[in-house]
């Protein structure tokens, strides 16, 4: 097997260095009761063309975003991704270090990291970030769990409009830990309802926790959430599940945000059925000893030479152990690098240009869809490249329907929300043309 | 090893010297020498009651992370916030500028239950860090 | 000085290379978009002036070539599977066969959407489907999660599970018994999932022994969390005594899968007793550690635990698949969407690769492997358990202690040697530990050179420390200020500065 280089005859000479007959000999230790008697029920293998052919025919099943026209959003985007990066990311030196605990041979990965880590900041205007987590929700669970640490408090106010496993994940995550929630409804305008979230806020809240642009595309308005939250001592944490959007919109450093996770997967790695993701953290430079995660910090070698390190580890599982800030251990490196890559491939002009491509795509696709018999705008306020679309028929039908045309055609909302069940979500980006949109608003009209 | 006479120690390696009817409270060099450099100390506000041996804080260094406990009861009266910004106060003074808290000694007798100077180098000796 | 003779480790030219900020010059664009097909509107137009940003300073404005050049140059400072040998323990760093990376980029798998419809997944549904059969039965158990994103993240989903099953029951319980010799993740998850931690200590041969679990075994506690073959490399010959001790009291074995590498094929954890186990994919079923992750740590259990399964889950309906959502005794979720699928992809086509006989063989190997250096480094090095290993071996710096030489001392002088240090200082129960772990896909010839170096270091620990201590010579930086790194955090690029 082409993986495993040592033959029998290698096998049989380091036996007889050993000094036993048989590979059996060194497994006494098993218990005989507990030994497999049997071959594993894994088929036999397959070669490297026929693995290759059963994978292909698997994979043609799947509907794809290359053969349909694709209109689903909610959480994970259809985002181009430059053809460098995936040329990087195939070189071993990326795709097969060990984390960099050794510095003096990691100084690739953990420069990157530490460009990853100053990239995060920019985009988001905050003062520290980490060298990541698994993906957008579960680092935003993480992120309430901190503010439970930071303020000593154990209530949390949460915006109906955060993306509905964001609420799930984060519930998962703080069941264990005495903290109880409260959810604040969305209005009219599609945004979280200011007034009753001042109404939830009080002094045992330790975060309000809202996302932007939301999961209805809307675009929050961040300064007077803050405002809201720091009035009664509580954090505000701001997740961004499209980070494309911070192209253009104001990032929530600059809003009041005490703390932002992001879902980083649309800036580079792509769709992938959901994973593999990376979720940024990022926080103030007062919070850095209640962050979890790896940190990847600028030191100097023996010699003076400027080196990266990865630092602060006494907050971390292997050290701290059962008072670790969070038990992560590997978290998403290479993800995390090529959303690097991708940002600074993409430039502030680049990241600018996509973002403006989205909303303009997006805001025609509202143009028109909206103008659609039985079709109508659900919510009036500002949208980023997501809106949802109110539907006389039944939206499963619709998206049935759509299919039939080679378009997938957005999210049944009734799936999260009973109070939207005759409603689309729908996303549009740069990865969407004109003719896709029109024929789109066509195949709703019921035109051919 | 420095083990300065006049104070009192614990098996956890803090130091306590009376003064008054307060108590400075700090980390023995033996400690400071097996966690190295030292990077954080984490210590209590002013206000908060201890009781004895009950951890008031935590100090870090690059690898290690170590409790630390209270020789005495009482509340905290004092806190050395020159540890924020230098933390090395504490490996390069540790019965001096290294100093953590100041507690208002509840009472007194539990003094009777830490180790006089030459107790402690005994136990240090015993745990075979004594030189 | 700092020569190592004819062996793997010399020197190189490698470039320089400055952080990305700062390179560049204005205007200068790596990027490429099409122009817009629909109406250029202007951005105030559509969102208030207030909300929108004022470009995003300090982002580098590069050429393509500048970011190939920057990110190639970093690339040739990092040691990696590609270039050699990595004997860290508990992390098997096997090779990572590159026919996964192309599966994983078919459009097919690349490019689907997590909430496009089932009927138009059904080829990631039966990958993800059939994965599960393969590690449940590797695993010797009912089901798996497939969810969790790292062993952490697995450690994490299967404790909770432990308490939701108990809580279910009447009494979610408070304690966890966990052996000295576990990795920092086991203790870090029971305190996350709201337990307190009740140490076991190891016995003389290095395994738990039943009576120390007898000892500190009630109702009040949840689990046992055991990893074998253990973090010293040892079968935990006793775990089938200790699994009936705590079943007996009601209480779960959930088992660290990070060591699965060594009993494929050859025993199985539900046999033992064990209820629940991680498995990492990113050890044992090849996926790269990609610098620190992306990982996967799908979880294996019994069928009593099958109802606090996260959601959704793959089953079989008709002559299809679908996701299971209507789980009602759900702990919930601990990721978005259904898994890091691209993960499953790498691992399933591993699987397929491998074979039953291919999977077995590769925890044989490892395990003649391991041995294989434990026979050779034997004399030269202490042995604290001086018997078989399985798939790894411990040793420690208690012989060149003797000259002031220690364990980070002689880590940092393979490198000179061209290899990547093992796992050092863990377990934490041997002073000084080394912890080798060479896994099925190095070759006899590259253990042998290991071996050799590690004799010669052990000879230079005697006749010259002093260059030990300093070492390594060879790489681009030596030994960095980690206290200055701590005591003044420099975290990240700041523009000015």
């Amino acid at each position: 097997m082409r993986y495993i280089p040592n033959t029998d005859a290698d096998c049989r000479a380091m036996l007889q260095a050993i000094g036993v007959r048989s590979v059996e000999e060194l497994f006494g230790d098993i218990p005989p009761a507990v030994r497999l008697k049997r071959p594993l029920k894994v088929p036999p293998a397959m070669s490297e063309s026929e693995v290759g052919r059963h994978l292909r025919a698997l994979a043609a099943q799947n509907a794809d975003a290359d053969r349909y026209s694709m209109f689903l959003g909610a959480g994970c985007y259809n985002h181009f991704s430059p053809a460098i990066i995936n040329h990087l990311v195939l070189r071993g030196e990326f795709l097969t270090p060990y984390t960099p605990y050794q510095p003096e041979v990691s100084q690739g990965t953990l420069q990157a990291l530490y460009e990853y880590q100053s990239l995060v900041c920019l985009l988001t205007a905050m003062e520290v970030s980490n060298a990541s987590m698994y993906e957008g929700a579960s680092a935003t669970a993480e992120a309430v769990l901190m503010a439970q640490r930071v303020t000593g408090r154990n209530k949390v106010v949460v915006a109906r409009a955060v993306h509905p496993e964001y609420r799930t994940v984060t519930r998962t995550y703080a069941s264990q830990q005495g903290i109880s929630f409260r959810e604040v409804a969305f209005t009219e305008a599609g945004v979280t309802d200011l007034t009753q979230v001042r109404k939830a806020l009080g002094d045992q809240v330790a975060c309000l926790v809202v996302q932007s642009p939301n999961f209805f595309g809307g675009i929050e308005d961040l300064p007077q959430l803050a405002e809201a939250a720091h009035a009664v001592g509580a954090l505000l944490v701001v997740a961004v599940a499209e980070p494309v959007a911070l192209g253009l919109l104001k990032p929530p450093g600059e809003c009041g945000a005490d703390i932002v996770t992001a879902e980083g997967a649309g800036l580079g790695t792509g769709l992938n059925y959901g994973g593999p993701a990376v979720g940024f953290f990022a926080t103030r430079e007062r919070f850095i000893r209640h962050m979890p995660g790896r940190l990847v910090g600028q030191t100097v070698d023996r010699e003076g030479r400027t080196g990266y390190v990865l630092t602060l580890a006494t907050r971390e599982q292997h050290i701290r152990r059962e008072k670790a800030t969070s038990n992560i251990c590997t978290s998403e490196s290479l993800i995390a690098n090529m959303s690097g890559m991708y940002m600074v491939t993409m430039g502030p002009q680049g990241l600018r240009e996509v973002a403006l491509l989205n909303l303009r795509k997006a805001a025609y696709a509202k143009e028109q869809l909206a103008k659609v018999r039985g079709f109508s705008l659900r919510f009036s306020g500002p949208t980023f490249n997501e809106f949802v679309l109110r539907t006389k028929k039944k939206p499963g039908e619709v998206l049935t329907g759509l299919l039939k045309r080679q378009i997938i055609g957005g999210l049944d909302l009734g799936r999260f929300y009973p109070e939207l069940k005759d409603c689309l979500l729908v996303c549009v980006t740069e990865q969407n043309s004109r003719t896709g949109i029109d024929a789109l608003a066509k195949a709703l009209g019921g035109g051919r | 090893m420095s083990v300065p006479e006049g104070l009192k120690y614990t098996r956890e390696h803090e130091w306590v010297k009376v003064e008054g009817d307060k108590g400075r409270v700090g980390i023995t060099h033996y400690a400071q020498d097996q966690l190295g450099d030292v990077v954080f100390v984490e210590v209590p506000k002013k206000g908060r009651k201890l009781r004895q041996m009950e951890t008031f804080g935590v100090v870090e260094s690059v690898k290690a992370v170590s409790d630390l406990f209270s020789p005495v009861g009482g509340e905290v009266v004092e806190v050395n916030g020159e540890l924020e910004r230098k933390p090395e106060l504490v490996n390069a003074d540790p019965y001096g500028g290294g100093w953590m808290i100041l507690i208002k000694i509840a009472n007194s007798k539990e003094l009777n239950n830490l180790l006089s100077a030459s107790e402690y180098t005994a136990y240090l000796k015993k745990a075979g860090g004594g030189h | 000085m700092s020569g190592t003779g004819n062996t793997i480790g010399t020197r190189g030219l490698v470039l320089n290379e400055p952080l990305i900020f700062g390179q560049g010059s204005p205007g200068r664009v790596g990027y490429s978009l099409p122009p817009s097909d629909v109406p250029e509107k202007k951005a105030e137009a559509l969102i208030p002036r207030r909300l929108l940003r004022d470009g995003i300073p300090g982002l580098p404005e590069v050429s393509e070539v500048d970011v190939i050049r920057h990110y190639t140059r970093i690339s040739q400072w990092n040691y990696c599977v590609d270039l050699g040998f990595y004997p860290l323990g508990s992390c098997t760093m096997k090779y990572n066969p590159r026919i996964n990376e192309d599966m994983a980029r078919l459009p097919g798998f690349a490019k689907a959407h997590p909430y496009q419809p089932e009927e138009l997944s059904q080829g990631a549904l039966q990958l993800m489907w059939e994965l599960e059969q393969y590690l449940a039965d590797v695993s010797g158990l009912d089901r798996v999660t497939l969810q969790p994103s790292a062993g952490a993240h697995g450690e994490l989903t299967g404790l909770m599970m432990i308490r939701a099953y108990h809580t279910s029951r009447g009494n979610p319980r408070s304690k966890v018994l966990i052996p000295d010799s576990a990795h920092g993740t086991n203790p870090a998850t029971s305190a996350l999932c709201g337990y307190r931690v009740v140490p076991v200590k190891e016995g003389p041969r290095g395994v738990v022994e039943a009576k120390a679990v007898a000892e500190v075994m009630d109702e009040e506690v949840a689990a046992i969390m055991v990893t074998n073959p253990n973090t010293l490399g040892l079968f935990e010959e006793n775990i089938v005594d200790v699994a009936k001790i705590v079943h007996a009291k009601g209480g779960q074995v959930y088992c660290d899968g990070a060591n699965l590498n060594s009993v494929m094929g050859i025993s199985r954890p539900g046999d033992w007793g064990v209820d629940v186990i991680q498995i990492n994919l990113h050890k044992t079923f090849s996926q790269p550690h990609g610098g620190g992750g992306p990982g996967a740590g799908p979880v294996a259990l019994r069928k009593h635990l099958a109802p606090f399964m996260p959601f959704p889950t793959v089953e079989k309906k008709g002559n299809g698949f679908i996701l299971d959502y209507q789980r009602p005794k759900s702990i919930g979720k601990v990721r978005a969407f259904a898994a890091s699928f691209g993960v499953l992809v790498r691992s399933y086509t591993y699987i397929r690769s491998m074979g039953a006989a291919g999977l077995r063989r590769a925890a044989e190997v490892a395990i003649l492997n391991a041995n294989y250096i434990l026979s050779q480094l034997k004399g030269v090095y202490h042995l604290p358990y001086d018997r078989h290993c399985m798939h790894e071996c411990v040793f420690s710096d208690a012989v060149q202690a003797r000259n002031d030489i220690h364990t980070l001392d002689i880590a940092k002088r393979l490198i000179d040697y061209g290899f990547h240090p093992p796992t050092i200082y863990f377990p934490l129960i041997v002073k000084g530990a080394l912890m080798i772990e060479p896994t099925e896909t190095e070759s006899k010839e590259t253990l042998d050179q290991f071996i050799a170096a590690m004799r010669r270091i052990a000879q230079e620990a005697q006749e010259n420390p002093e260059m030990l201590r300093l070492a390594p010579h060879n790489p681009k930086v030596t030994r960095m200020n980690e206290t200055k790194a701590a005591r003044e955090p420099k975290l990240r690029w700041q523009p000015g500065r």
